[in-house]
């Protein structure tokens, strides 16, 4: 079983790092409540957008059907993954059928999930990601840590580390702009030499059989425009009825990731280019199970913004890395479980239940609901610590019985102020643990009441 | 059973009861002054945006700010440049170029989105593999949000289309803002009245 709190362990211990980490990303909240602000309509396009997933969700057969026999008339073809084994296993034989032996990838956050980069890389291919943040991540050999920005985790002096070693930048170089050039120059080699090229897929259109792919960079577009074989891997819930639609979605996407109003390029892709191919998988891998789960299928709607991440108290302080599953903060927490509940049951517990990821969430999901409804399915099938089981179980014995409870709490009050540093600040309290306590009152709230009532 | 009918029935067993799709509406906003609200946008996504009344101020701007050493592929009538596109068959071919001068169909003053066709590009990586990149639009062509482009656009007319609101930018190294990642490192957008 995962444990959220021993992995942040790690990335706590650079205090500077871990608090640059909470302020950049609280800052991406920021520009996020700026850029909706902008939109008198803001809200009613949260709940139209939820309103078309609901209706995707309740025919999702229908649409994914419709979207293939369009995209087929369309020139593409077409295939079907039960999960990530069948994905990768379509892609590796598309690549052995045309004899590519590279390929170029942009953002693909659903290629992460199906680890398709080490099922090509064992078998001898050159797999490129072509996304800045995931070309960074990928020269350490690290998973992104946050969906929108790979690379977050990382300061700019290790980027400028990693460079060096992979594309000779001068040692010691940091600076952004000099970085990114080296970069451009060095995928510029790969774009131009490449075979085949891959993208995720941001919204599948089910009335044309199109699908769109969003980014700041341009690289989805130097990727699957140069090289003459193009693969797109979409989830199977990236559906939408109808090119109408994509008003809705693109008006919320880039505002709730960035703030920005809209990613630089936004590429609507139908047919293989002129003598080129084009190769959609759709891909399931648990998707349609968690389809069935009543509380969790909302989680299906998710369109990978980042918001519920930027605006996470934990997550802002515990990085991507200590959630041990692709798709990190609120959304990652409570998609894990449902894939593998034994494994992820901890996550659900990383989150002060504030309720903040769910009032950014563009497409309204219930994110802690959904996260206190995966803790009381973690509590029934046993997957909690017994230290929280017996700690749980006392504390709703104490709650039963009101005069204990209040005898407790006087005293916890008086040991409070009374004891020496030593007692309270030691490794048995966890709430001690780089915070002062508030100090604690005189009496109760319920003294003060009936004190005070008339 | 193969993955597609495992899929669909899972769907099929798992799916809930019907939920209907809702109306969108336009959200017009007739007070909007729409060039005024085009070239903000454009100023925020780190774009410049230039009134002209003809062709020939835009050839004025580019031989002022480019050199005719370099390749500059105009595919807009009246529009100079140097550079055939139709003499070259590889995307990899137009990996010389300075500048392109292309015509975009629709502008959106919200965001700065400007919808070009594959029609109006002839290659598919030409507005991404050049340097710098100029786009023309109609002042009629502007409207007010995404809603409204979607109606005047259709998606598919083409087998490619591509908004495109700025020039190429990154904030993935500590998110500083780096203009210039892999395609155009400017936009220059000229608005014909």
């Amino acid at each position: 079983m995962i444990s959220h709190a021993k992995n942040a362990k790690g990335f706590l211990r650079d205090q500077e790092k871990t608090t640059w980490h909470d302020a950049t990303l609280w800052n991406a909240r920021t520009n996020r409540d700026r850029g909706s602000q902008k939109v008198a309509e803001w809200e009613q396009l949260r709940e139209l957008a939820s309103q078309i997933k609901n209706n995707v969700l309740s025919q999702l057969d229908d649409y994914l059907l419709q979207f293939e026999k369009n995209a087929v008339k369309n020139g593409a073809e077409v295939y079907w993954a039960k999960d990530a084994d069948d994905h990768n296993r379509i892609i590796g034989e598309i690549l052995k059928k045309h004899r590519v032996n590279s390929l170029v990838k942009s953002k693909s956050i659903l290629t992460e999930e199906c680890h398709l980069n080490q099922y090509l890389e064992k078998q001898g291919y050159e797999v490129v990601d072509t996304d800045l943040g995931e070309r960074i991540v990928q020269f350490a050999k690290q998973p992104p840590s946050h969906i929108v920005t790979p690379a977050i985790h990382l300061k700019k002096e290790e980027i400028g580390k990693l460079f060096h070693e992979h594309i000779g930048t001068d040692e010691g170089a940091s600076d952004p702009q000099y970085l990114t050039e080296a970069a451009r120059k060095h995928l510029r080699e790969k774009f131009l030499g490449s075979e085949a090229a891959l993208t995720g897929v941001n919204f599948a259109i089910a009335e044309t059989g199109g699908f769109v792919v969003c980014t700041n960079e341009g690289n989805a577009d130097m990727g699957v425009n140069i090289a003459p074989i193009q693969i797109a891997s979409m989830g199977i819930e990236k559906i939408i009825p109808k090119a109408e639609h994509l008003g809705v979605f693109l008006r919320l996407l880039a505002r709730s990731a960035t703030g920005q109003s809209i990613t630089n390029y936004t590429s609507h892709f139908h047919q293989p280019k002129p003598n080129g191919k084009l190769f959609i998988v759709m891909v399931d891998n648990g998707r349609s199970d968690l389809l069935g789960k009543a509380d969790f299928k909302n989680s299906l709607k998710c369109i990978r913004c980042g918001a519920c991440m930027n605006t996470c108290p934990v997550y802002k302080r515990s990085g991507g890395y200590s959630y041990g599953y692709t798709i990190p903060g609120p959304i990652g927490s409570v998609l894990a479980p449902a894939r593998d509940l034994e494994k992820y049951a901890n996550l659900p517990f990383a989150s002060s239940l504030c309720g903040a990821c769910t009032n950014v969430c563009p497409v309204k999901i219930d994110l802690h609901d959904q996260l206190y409804k995966w803790r009381q399915e973690a509590a029934k099938k046993g997957y909690i610590s017994t230290s929280k089981k017996w700690s749980m179980q006392m504390a709703g014995w104490v709650f039963s019985h009101p005069k204990l409870y209040r005898f407790l709490g006087s005293s916890a009050r008086l040991m409070l102020r009374i004891s020496p540093r030593f007692m309270i600040y030691n490794s048995l309290n966890a709430w001690g643990k780089s915070r002062e306590l508030p100090k604690a009152p005189k009496e109760s709230f319920r003294d003060w009441y009936l004190k005070n009532k008339n | 059973m193969n993955s597609k009918e495992i899929i669909l029935n899972k769907i099929r067993s798992n799916k809930a009861g019907k939920s209907p799709l809702p109306d969108i509406p336009d959200f017009r906003n007739a007070s909007t002054d729409l060039i005024q609200a085009f070239e903000n946008s454009l100023k925020v996504n780190h774009a410049v945006l230039y009134k002209v009344r003809n062709s020939g101020e835009i050839n004025d701007f580019i031989s002022k700010n480019y050199s005719t050493d370099k390749l500059i592929c105009s595919l807009v009538a009246g529009i100079m440049g140097n550079f055939d596109i139709d003499q070259v068959n590889e995307p990899g071919d137009l990996k010389n170029i300075e500048l392109a001068v292309l015509q975009g169909e629709v502008g959106v003053s919200e965001n700065a989105a400007i919808w070009l066709s594959e029609k109006s590009m002839k290659l598919r990586a030409l507005p991404f593999i050049i340097q710098h990149l100029i786009l023309i639009v109609n002042e009629s062509d502007i409207v007010e949000n995404m809603h409204l482009a979607y109606q005047k656009i259709e998606i598919d007319a083409d087998g490619y289309g591509v908004f495109i609101a700025g020039p190429s930018k990154t904030a993935d190294i500590e998110q500083n803002l780096v203009i210039g990642a892999h395609g155009a490192r400017s936009l220059t957008v000229f608005v014909i009245k």
